[in-house]
């Protein structure tokens, strides 16, 4: 029982390079989903929303409130941006929980890929808005120059490691969850064929365990879709107010 | 229950005074009642709020430290390798990605000042 084969990249259309994968294929489909789900919800629109558009509204408002909470009402406008992430991320993590479906976000490059994308956009805005007073936010106030360089090299590196752990953290959850799921159902199977007829008594043990991972998956590809938004939401401020 | 109260009140007794600061009282007491609720329902809603976003930052903690981590050793790599110092530059910043790490960890943690925030 490898619990591997299910993060195998295999092309579907085309070779080399430029094939169009497995994971491209889910891409795709994360994405159309997103969109179709918030255009269907919100075609009818009412007063008193309905199930799908009280839907809409309750992902809209989270994500609202947390972008004004961490980047304040001047952040809003990448709402888009984070909006986007925050529903390719979510969406992506639950197609992932559908078995024999291929889980986009448990390879680090799309990952990193979307870190590289929100501190781009911190990087670029930051100098666009602020010219160079954004690199105040390397240069922590009340320092004696004396360790003003050694200060400066931590920040420097404490800032590349955004993307880093923005990444690596998001991959390597989806990535652990799906091979632990798959190793405890693995345990089933193989007890049964091990021991026979005791090993269907004790096959219910992993069983409950893979039953109680499958919800604590679906727990965590949420939360780490609000981690990724969170954090989204943290560093913009940086680029939006640095050294306030 | 409606059987007790007509029992209570006298049916040929007008309705003086005090069976109206009665029901007024029993007005308040069933607000308060329904206020109680409201705020059990509004700390159930707080509490699983809370627990969200302390999972939440449980989560960052562990990347946060390695990541500085291997920033640290990735630069002190790129160093030794282009100007032929090794093993130098990978002493000195793994101990300043380690330094990073660990700012990290208490940023996340809300311990340590955000960058450039100003004193105090």
């Amino acid at each position: 029982m490898d619990p591997t084969p299910q993060f195998q990249i295999t092309p579907l259309v085309g070779s080399g390079p430029f094939a169009f994968t497995n994971s491209a294929l889910f891409m795709v489909v994360t994405t159309v989903t997103s969109v179709l789900f918030l255009l269907f919800a919100t075609q009818r629109r009412a007063l008193v929303p309905g199930r799908w558009l009280s839907l809409a509204e309750m992902s809209y408002e989270f994500v609202a409130s947390t972008v004004r909470q961490s980047a304040g009402t001047e952040g809003m406008k990448f709402f888009p941006l984070v909006f986007s992430l925050f529903m390719f991320v979510l969406i992506a993590n639950l197609f992932g929980m559908i078995p024999y479906s291929f889980t986009v976000t448990s390879h680090i490059i799309v990952t990193f890929a979307l870190a590289m994308l929100v501190i781009m956009t911190v990087i670029v805005y930051g100098f666009w808005r602020n010219g160079l007073h954004f690199l105040r936010l390397f240069v922590p106030s009340g320092i004696p120059i004396v360790l003003m360089p050694l200060v400066v090299a931590i920040e420097v590196i404490s800032f590349l490691s955004r993307p880093i752990s923005l990444s690596v953290r998001l991959f390597a959850n989806m990535l652990a969850g799906h091979i632990t799921l798959k190793v405890f159902a693995g345990f089933v199977v193989q007890l049964v064929a091990a021991l026979g007829a005791i090993g269907w008594g004790l096959s219910i043990l992993p069983l409950g365990m893979a039953v109680a991972l499958t919800a604590l998956e679906f727990l965590v590809a949420f939360l780490q879709a609000y981690v990724f938004t969170i954090l989204t939401c943290i560093y913009l401020n940086d680029a939006i107010h640095p050294g306030h | 229950m409606s059987d007790n109260e007509a029992h209570d009140r006298d049916p040929e007794r007008p309705v003086v005074l005090g069976d109206l600061s009665e029901r007024l009282r029993r007005l308040d007491r069933a607000l308060e009642q329904a206020r109680a609720d409201d705020v059990r329902v509004d700390e159930r809603a707080n509490g699983m709020r809370a627990s969200t976003q302390g999972m939440a930052q449980a989560l960052r903690l562990a990347t946060e430290f390695t990541a500085g981590i291997i920033v640290g050793g990735g630069i002190g790599w790129l160093i030794d390798w282009s100007f032929g110092v090794s093993p130098w530059g990978l002493i000195v910043f793994l101990m300043l990605g380690f330094a990073a790490g660990v700012l990290n960890i208490l940023r996340a943690a809300g311990l340590a000042k955000e960058p450039g925030t100003p004193e105090g």
